[in-house]
């Protein structure tokens, strides 16, 4: 298996473990519903239990409560999975493990219809007691809420878990499990073959082919299925009878769509695929990004041990560096350079607007864009961004939040219809851009605003760390609403970015206290409530965010406070972080050397030269989920194990639509 | 990077005389044998800005400057010569080749730099803080002869003392206050509201306004517009600029238009853009703005150029001088010429007369003939000049193809093209204008040689 997709198997089997009563079993014809959306998953989810590879329902398409009930009883008892690894070996000792279609990467894709959002969200409701009669905004998140976008993604949920339930519920349910599992004795033997043989021999493109070729079948059986769906009054012809059919027809009906369809998928899987991170103590790697950049900058002499794997370069020449070559630089477009610019000298600052400015840089560069002649609006397009976004990755290590920002737009790009003519597929972009920008920022801000605000009552002291803007709106809205709470702002060097959020709280009429981290233990003693902002949330719950939040969190638990979160989905990851040391940017290390207000200046010369002396300026942290109480987010307040969920979920939309 | 370049090279400026003439125009004066435009275009090639716009006062000298940049440099720039009227100054320049101006941003470099810094550094700035312009400051250079004591106190007297005052605020990067030397007779006014909306406000008088300006084109023509009366970029424009940041009239109708939008879309808009100015320190114009709502403001930034770097302004003889010596001397990188051990050029068609010295910093031109025993310090000689022997020149330029009979001895003077010195003829601190011929055996202390 390619080894970049390593680390993305590992939220799947997370997912498993959170949802003990799903089985999410290995056979499920996901890449197939990937094809599909929900609507053809509606007519497919009974029939697929015909198909030869599907002898089980998709466990992740019925409620789970009702598996129990029903034809999966039998098979609930190795269900609820302790463990990611537990679950591997029992899923080898099993032998229902089919090779061809386990494909980690295709589940995280696939479209597993979002008929488990009901229970995630009520879950969470049941989790932290959400009292929901006394804020009517509150449900808007809510399954049958007044919001558009949880809406339109619900509304196929529901109507196909109906149907589901239906179809199985009706006097087919017997005949299905019947012919499941006589199917299932039947084909075990050659099935076993079939993955013995796969292992010995997994080269990739073998198992490619394989996987094509259930895909096709598949697809035909769903055919079938759906003609059979309308006539399900009759009782079924018997299995063996049926069986080989749709493996007949597969070739002829479906396989050039299919197969079509298939490329595309790959395609998208492997876009999907969230880039590696460089890892700097790659020599060779290095050199050859040293080869392209744009850039000119110096290694540091005195790099920090362990991290090696991030960037470290001396601080100071990059900016006169890169602003003499403005005019060098013909490839970058001016806004995006501008960006570029604010972002290495720090003018910019906080995830979110740094989203928006790049955006909005990328929105002006498609607009001055024009297709060279005898090239590709999408080909070219996608190198031209992907030249912008290595830049501004030279200039800073991107956030989270404008990765999943730039795969949406590759995504669109991508998606963009070939009859379209070039001014209107670049007005295309941009308002999808400008919609992204309306509806995963600043609309996300509002909900975020409107659910949090139900957390803060009269009399409370709410703590905050740094600055984000989503909190700030929150206090902001909360104050405006008459609430009666005072605020303590916790801050840190050397950015000393919470001092904006004061001026702004101050001058609003805001009851604050300000502090800094060292004061934390203290202060903690009389908050009730912290409030804090992301920078990311990956799939395992832990919190990305700046440095010195992991502290908070972790008094804010010992004191028995409870933490808030509050981040827009568009930030989550899918990746997993376990630690602060992998995935993380390096800050200027003068800027922690330097006090200001102080000469220091000789004595900071004398520790520069000073070869036992490394200084550690790290921007992030992790936050284990164990800390978060919840988190508030556009699509309701959720604890952090359900993060995957919404990654799962809602993320498709973005990508996909 | 949607930025237009304007070179504003002026004509045949007074301040120069008798160096400048009908032949040379101010922007073709050699600077170490090469016109002092060519060192302008070197820098703004380097940084890869081939699009060029000369602006030349007069038509002659239009002529002369487009006749040189086309033998000199047409297959590697793309540079158009514009003549405009004589004495319009510098904003009337711009007002005359105005409709040739249509990027976003507009740079606009003096004619008569000799520098090191790039021009893209000021660009960035530009971009960077969204500027409405941004000037380009940097160290005061060190004027006349460093070390030799002989001339050193006579230079110090004749420099005319032309600092400029600029007030910077706690960050360096904006310009709160600019006021050109000539104005300043013995006391400046500084705005209130700037200094309140600021807080701190840092004088400078050490810096020095390098004529390198990034200019938004909108703010720029609407100024040339409105204040039909102003004569000079920086005495008028820049001033004008950074006393209304404030209090802008330049943008008077910008605000009532906003506000028809669509409310939902505006509201967006607002939350939009306060989520981006929240996110950076607010410089104090927002902090301002935020106060007063119907005012707007704008910035005017300033890139202050490192210490290290070379930046003159060739506009005065003395400063011809320093730029002569200096790039010869001690910043020979810009010279573009490769200096021999002895740390001078003699360019190999010269002829050297036996025991005649040309000694570390010198530059002597192709086809010259030097005499015996002459000594060369410190000194610019050009093409084709005939030395005779016996000749003393120190911290001199002498231009293309003049004559220095026998016996001479010249420090600190300009000999211009074509002239022409007899014997024995002693000259310091002296100026002889092109054709001119002084007579032999005269001794001549700070004069100036030119035909009435």
């Amino acid at each position: 298996m390619d080894p970049r997709r390593g680390p993305l198997a590992v939220p799947k089997v997370r997912r498993v473990g959170f949802f003990t009563s799903i089985e999410p079993s290995p056979e499920t014809p996901r890449p197939n519903r990937s094809l599909s959306g929900p609507a053809e998953a509606i007519t497919s989810s009974s029939p697929l239990s015909d198909s030869p590879s599907g002898q089980f329902i998709s466990p992740v398409q019925i409620p789970p409560s009702r598996h129990h009930s029903d034809n999966l009883a039998s098979r609930a008892a190795p269900v609820p999975v302790p463990g990611p690894s537990a679950f591997r070996r029992q899923l080898a000792n099993d032998r229902t493990l089919h090779v061809g279609s386990y494909n980690p990467v295709d589940s995280l894709l696939g479209t597993s219809p979002p008929s488990s959002n009901g229970e995630v969200s009520e879950d969470s409701g049941s989790l932290f007691g959400f009292q929901r009669s006394d804020s009517a905004k509150l449900s808007a998140s809510f399954p049958n809420g007044g919001f558009d976008m949880t809406v339109a993604v619900r509304a196929p949920g529901e109507s196909e878990a109906k149907v589901a339930t239906a179809s199985t519920s009706d006097g087919r349910k017997k005949n299905v499990e019947a012919s499941g599992e006589s199917e299932s004795v039947a084909t075990k033997p050659r099935k076993e073959k079939e993955t013995r043989s796969l292992k010995e021999k997994t080269s990739k493109a073998e198992r490619r082919a394989i996987q094509e070729a259930q895909r096709a079948a598949k697809a035909a059986a769903k055919g079938e299925g759906s003609k059979r769906a309308g006539e399900s009054s009759r009782p079924k012809p018997s299995k063996p009878a049926k069986q080989p059919q749709p493996k007949k027809e597969a070739p002829q009906v479906t396989s050039s769509v299919s197969e079509k369809r298939a490329v595309s998928v790959e395609k998208e899987r492997r876009m999907d695929v969230p880039q590696t991170q460089m890892q700097y103590d790659d020599k060779s790697r290095v050199d050859k990004a040293k080869r392209r950049s744009v850039v000119e900058q110096t290694e540091s002499k005195n790099k920090v041990e362990l991290f090696l794997h991030l960037p470290q370069y001396e601080r100071g020449n990059q900016l006169p560096n890169l602003s003499s070559n403005i005019f060098t630089l013909d490839t970058i477009h001016h806004a995006v350079y501008k960006v570029g610019l604010q972002h290495l000298a720090g003018d910019i600052a906080g995830d979110n607007a740094r989203c928006i400015a790049m955006l909005h840089a990328f929105q002006e560069a498609i607009n001055d864009y024009t297709t060279p002649p005898m090239k590709d609006l999408t080909m070219d397009l996608t190198a031209k961004i992907n030249g912008y976004v290595s830049f501004l990755i030279e200039c800073r290590p991107l956030s989270m939040s404008m990765g999943n920002a730039i795969r949406f737009l590759k995504n669109q790009i991508r998606k963009l219809p070939v009859d379209l003519s070039e001014p209107e597929a670049k007005a295309s972009l941009c308002s999808e851009i400008g919609r992204f920008i309306d509806e995963k920022i600043l609309l996300a801000d509002k909900v975020i605003v409107q659910h949090a605000v139900t957390k803060i009552r009269d009399g409370e002291v709410l703590l905050t760390y740094g600055f984000s803007c989503v909190v700030e709106m929150i206090l902001l809205y909360a104050h405006e609403i008459g609430r009666k709470f005072r605020v303590v702002i916790v801050d840190s060097r050397p950015n000393l970015e919470g001092q904006k959020l004061l001026r702004r709280l101050v001058t609003r009429g805001l009851d604050c206290t300000y502090t800094h981290i060292n004061a934390v233990s203290y202060i903690m003693g009389e908050v009730t409530r912290v409030f804090l902002g992301a920078s990311s949330i990956f799939s395992n719950g832990t919190l990305y965010s700046k440095v010195g939040t992991a502290c908070v969190a972790m008094v804010a638990n010992a004191f028995s406070v409870p933490v808030i979160v509050c981040c827009e989905a568009y930030k989550f990851h899918e990746r997993v972080l376990l630690d602060s040391i992998c995935s993380n940017e390096l800050g200027d290390p003068d800027a922690i050397a330097n006090v200001p207000l102080r000469n220091n200046k000789k004595h900071s010369k004398t520790m520069d030269n000073n070869k036992n002396l490394q200084f550690l300026n790290l921007m992030y942290d992790s936050t284990p989920a164990e800390y978060i109480s919840m988190i508030v987010t556009d699509y309701g307040m959720i604890p952090p194990t359900s993060i995957p969920v919404i990654v799962r979920e809602y993320r498709r939309e973005d990508l996909l639509l | 990077m949607d930025f237009q370049v304007v070179i504003l090279a002026g004509g045949f400026s007074s301040n120069l005389q008798p160096l400048v003439s009908k032949e040379v125009p101010k922007a073709l004066l050699p600077v170490a044998n090469r016109p002092v435009l060519s060192y302008v275009l070197d820098l703004l090639e380097s940084s890869n800005l081939k699009d060029l716009i000369v602006v030349v006062e007069g038509e002659d000298a239009a002529l002369k400057v487009g006749g040189w940049i086309s033998s000199a440099c047409v297959d590697r720039l793309h540079v158009e010569v514009a003549a405009v009227a004589e004495n319009v100054g510098t904003a009337g320049a711009l007002r005359a080749i105005a409709h040739h101006l249509t990027a976003k941003d507009i740079l606009i470099v003096s004619g008569d730099i000799v520098s090191d810094v790039s021009p893209g550094a000021v660009a960035a700035t530009h971009r960077r803080h969204d500027a409405s312009v941004t000037a380009m400051l940097c160290a005061e250079p060190v004027s006349g002869p460093s070390e030799s004591g002989v001339a050193g106190g006579k230079d110090k007297t004749k420099k005319p003392a032309c600092y400029d005052i600029i007030g910077l605020d706690s960050s360096k990067q904006f310009l709160l206050h600019i006021a050109t030397a000539a104005e300043i007779k013995k006391d400046t006014r500084i705005k209130k509201s700037i200094l309140c909306a600021a807080g701190k406000m840092e004088i400078r008088s050490d810096l020095m306004d390098s004529h390198i300006y990034a200019f938004k084109r909108s703010v720029l023509q609407k100024v040339l517009d409105q204040k039909p009366t102003f004569r000079s970029l920086k005495q008028d424009v820049l001033p004008y600029l950074v006393r209304t940041q404030l209090r802008s009239e330049v943008f008077p109708d910008e605000k009532t238009v906003e506000d028809n939008g669509k409310n939902n879309m505006q509201n967006n808009e607002v939350v939009l853009s306060q989520i981006l100015s929240n996110a950076s320190l607010p410089s104090f114009h927002q902090v301002y703005e935020s106060g007063l709502n119907s005012r707007k403001t704008y910035k005017c930034c300033v890139y202050i150029a490192d210490e290290s770097k070379y930046c003159v302004r060739l506009n005065s003889i003395q400063a011809f001088m320093d730029v002569n010596r200096d790039v010869i001397g001690d910043a020979n990188h810009l010279s573009g010429y490769t200096f021999s051990s002895h740390h001078n050029i003699v360019h190999p068609s010269a002829e050297l007369g036996s025991k005649t010295t040309v000694g570390p910093h010198c530059m002597l031109g192709e086809g010259s003939q030097v005499g015996d025993k002459c000594s060369v310090k410190r000194s610019v000689i050009g093409r084709h000049c005939r030395i005779g022997s016996n000749v003393k020149v120190v911290n001199s330029v002498v231009m293309d193809h003049a004559t220095i009979g026998d016996g001479c001895s010249i420090q600190g003077s300009v000999i211009c093209s074509n002239a022409q010195l007899q014997e024995r003829v002693a000259l310091r601190d002296c100026q002889v204008e092109a054709g001119y011929v002084v007579y032999a055996g005269g001794e001549h202390k700070g004069e100036t040689f030119a035909r009435k």
